[in-house]
């Protein structure tokens, strides 16, 4: 089109009355070649449900917990994808790995075991780690063999994370660790975390200072595992206490002092991502599924599906949109703390809606179908809007970025 | 938006010059640089925009309030008239259903309700069933009405009047119609949605209570941080309805469930963005004097116009339970 330049004066407005930073990236179109990628998953899972392998669960990377089924994704290449493969990986893309994950969730597979270390250990492996740690773990996570937990909050830190006080003392040959972490998922299955400890003293005029993060093995002597079980009673929780563990100057991970920004570029990868609108898809699913076997539902009920869904499809653009970002080395920061906001209070949205449109109350001892998924997931819901961040501070993220403070 | 920065530069440029908080009506001095610069007719074939362009050009409409018909022109009128190999005369023009009486070979009478702008326009063409006529609005007798946002939605009266040009209509032209609008209202309210963020960040800098910006107080934070997701919501289903409608077509059964989805979703976010950015601005939002009325009355008037949120989530609502447990996710998904 021909278009000329406007340039006649603004008399009285300016341009700040539709002036933001952006908040969202722009959409992007998933390339047509990973149709056949979809398909493969699409007739594993189908595959994998016929064998009645595990049954459909709701908040499944949290809870989800199966070596078997880890293993059998890894066979098919589905786990570290994005490993290069001289480290055992596949060299494929971030958004052929967003395909896969999508996939399962929706399904509502038992990806817990292999979730962090697929999800964020690879990628700061490969950012950070050393030529020896890369050789010691890419190859077994790539092969569903070597699970990772988180080692962030503390007892007194939460989202205050700056403020951790495990501290890390030098010592011949390496560091002493000690201190408390917490809220650690499938610490007593895993093998290893990354910590964030103190490796200098708290300086009140720079908070993010003097933070370092270790790798460290959960079998190392001095580490504890305590379970902290869920409200449910379930165990996937736990407190993992250093008594004076001993770490190899080897397994520092990444740069001395330079744990905090570490910290910041693996949460980019958790906030974003299908996990954080999917959690409660299963029981969206089974909600359609009892809507559609019994009388034609009434216009009420079409209409808080049909809200349900446009907002399902809505946020799933969005995060495809941050992925997009990400995957062209864009650090959209503001762009991935609004897609977590939103998405998690919809994970919650579903559980409300299905709660109302069926009349039938939830039942944590149901094998599986509506009654078991709706329990699970008013049981879980507490969760979805804390973990990787609450979401009074992800909003404090977006009101930054949006110039509020 | 970045894809698009010179399209939307220039689009800001003149709605920004002609920005006027006190005037009501067709903007003429905004219509006639849009129309020197072809944004009436941006996706004719002659200027060779796409719809894509045009979600960038309806969504700085909207977040200026815009008083130009852009949207009615080349989305509907233009459209619709260029599909049935008519041509349409110069000007503001829109595209409705409507129910004539006349074979169309000799004179037409035909009462249309509500015509968006249909007082400033120069032809309003008719799908009526199987065929198209375009009229001339010299001879409507025109009753004055108007939106919440006090944009003209007027009753047109034709009687005996002999078309401009009639033809038969295209195949699907009803959906498609149907599905434009919505697609033209979701960018707007998108547009006005930003429009009505921004203002509101602007003013909590500047309003001072307790001896500081009332942008500083975490409550306010919070809540305008929700506004931007939802903004960020609108803008992201409405933009992807565009990308959609610009590569698949209307005719594609996944373009009719994007539209859908975004009106749905862009209602909803028009609620909250204009609830949010009042509680903000407090009394002074609340006047006439202020100029946020003028987007945040916008969305109160486009949410329920082409279809409100009830509408569209019943059509989503339909095909997600058609679709059925399995086939839901592969109905959100889409292709590939």
């Amino acid at each position: 089109m021909v278009a000329t330049r406007h340039d006649d004066a603004v008399a009285g407005t300016s341009t700040t009355l539709t002036r933001l930073p952006e908040l969202v990236p722009d959409p992007l179109e998933l390339p047509g070649s990973l149709a056949g990628l979809r398909a493969e998953v699409r007739d594993f899972l189908a595959a994998e449900r016929a064998t009645g392998a595990w049954t459909p669960r709701v908040d499944v990377w949290l809870s989800g917990w199966d070596e078997g089924f880890s293993r059998r994704l890894a066979e098919r290449g589905w786990l570290g994808m994005t490993i290069p493969p001289e480290y055992g990986g596949h060299g494929r893309s971030a958004l052929e790995r967003y395909v896969v994950t999508e996939e399962l969730l929706a399904a509502g597979a038992p990806v817990a075991a292999h979730w962090i270390a697929d999800r964020q250990i690879g990628p700061s492996l490969l950012r950070y780690g050393t030529e020896e740690q890369r050789q010691a773990f890419l190859p077994g996570i790539a092969r569903g063999e070597i699970y990772f937990g988180i080692g962030m909050s503390e007892p007194d830190s939460g989202s205050d994370l700056a403020s951790v006080r495990t501290r890390a003392t030098r010592v011949d040959g390496g560091w002493e660790l000690s201190g408390t972490k917490v809220w650690t998922s499938g610490a007593h299955h895993a093998h290893a975390f990354f910590a964030l400890v103190r490796t200098a003293p708290r300086d009140e005029k720079n908070r993010h200072a003097g933070l370092s993060q270790f790798l460290v093995e959960l079998d190392r002597p001095g580490v504890q595992i305590r379970p902290i079980p869920l409200l449910t009673g379930a165990h996937h929780f736990n407190e993992v206490v250093f008594d004076k563990v001993f770490i190899p100057d080897s397994r520092v991970f990444g740069e001395l002092g330079n744990g905090w920004a570490q910290v910041t570029g693996e949460l980019a990868f958790e906030r974003s991502g299908p996990e954080r609108f999917l959690s409660t898809y299963p029981l969206l699913a089974a909600l359609v599924g009892e809507l559609t076997a019994g009388e034609a539902a009434d216009a009420g009920t079409r209409r808080r599906i049909g809200s349900l869904v446009s907002r399902v499809w809505t946020l799933r653009g969005m995060s495809l949109a941050v992925a997009g970002a990400l995957e062209s080395g864009a650090a959209p920061e503001l762009a991935a703390a609004l897609v977590k906001d939103l998405g998690t209070r919809y994970e919650n949205e579903i559980v409300d809606a299905a709660r109302l449109l069926v009349d039938t109350p939830p039942d944590p001892g149901a094998e599986g179908g509506f009654a078991r998924l709706l329990a699970d997931a008013v049981l879980h819901a507490p969760g979805f809007t804390l973990r990787g961040g609450t979401n009074e501070v992800l909003r404090g993220i977006v009101a930054r970025g949006m110039g509020l403070r | 938006m970045a894809r698009n920065a010179e399209l939307a530069e220039l689009a800001e440029s003149i709605f920004a010059a002609s920005y006027d908080t006190d005037a009501t009506g067709l903007d003429t001095a905004a219509w006639k640089a849009c129309a020197e610069s072809g944004l009436t007719t941006l996706t004719d074939p002659e200027v060779g925009g796409t719809l894509e362009d045009s979600a960038v050009l309806l969504e700085a409409a909207g977040a200026w309030a815009a008083r130009v018909p852009l949207a009615e022109t080349d989305l509907l009128g233009g459209w619709l008239a260029g599909a049935a190999g008519l041509t349409v005369p110069d000007g503001p023009s829109v595209a409705v259903t409507g129910s004539a009486t006349g074979d169309g070979t000799d004179t037409v009478s035909v009462r249309l309700h509500r015509v968006p702008w249909g007082r400033a326009l120069v032809a309003v063409v008719v799908l009526d069933g199987d065929r198209v006529l375009v009229l001339d609005t010299e001879d409507a007798t025109v009753s004055e009405g108007t939106n919440v946002a006090e944009e003209p939605r007027d009753t047109l009266t034709f009687t005996g009047v002999t078309p401009v040009a009639a033809g038969a209509a295209p195949s699907g032209a009803a959906a498609e119609l149907e599905l434009r609008a919505a697609l033209a209202r979701s960018l707007l309210l998108a547009g006005a949605a930003r429009g009505a963020l921004a203002r509101s960040i602007g003013y909590a800098g500047e309003r001072q209570q307790f001896g500081r910006p009332i942008a500083r107080f975490q409550a306010v934070q919070q809540m305008l941080a929700e506004a931007g997701a939802e903004v960020a919501a609108a803008t992201a289903s409405s933009g992807a309805a565009a990308r959609s409608a610009a590569t698949a077509g209307f005719a594609d059964p996944a373009t009719a469930f994007a539209v859908a989805a975004a009106k749905s979703r862009c209602g909803e976010a028009a609620t909250a963005v204009a609830r949010i950015a009042h509680q903000v601005h407090g009394a002074i939002g609340f006047t006439r004097e202020h100029d946020l009325r003028l987007v945040t009355t916008r969305l109160w008037a486009w949410r329920d116009e082409d279809g409100n949120e009830a509408h569209w989530n019943d059509r989503v609502g339909e095909l997600a339970l058609r679709a059925g447990a399995d086939g839901l996710w592969p109905l959100v998904t889409g292709r590939p």
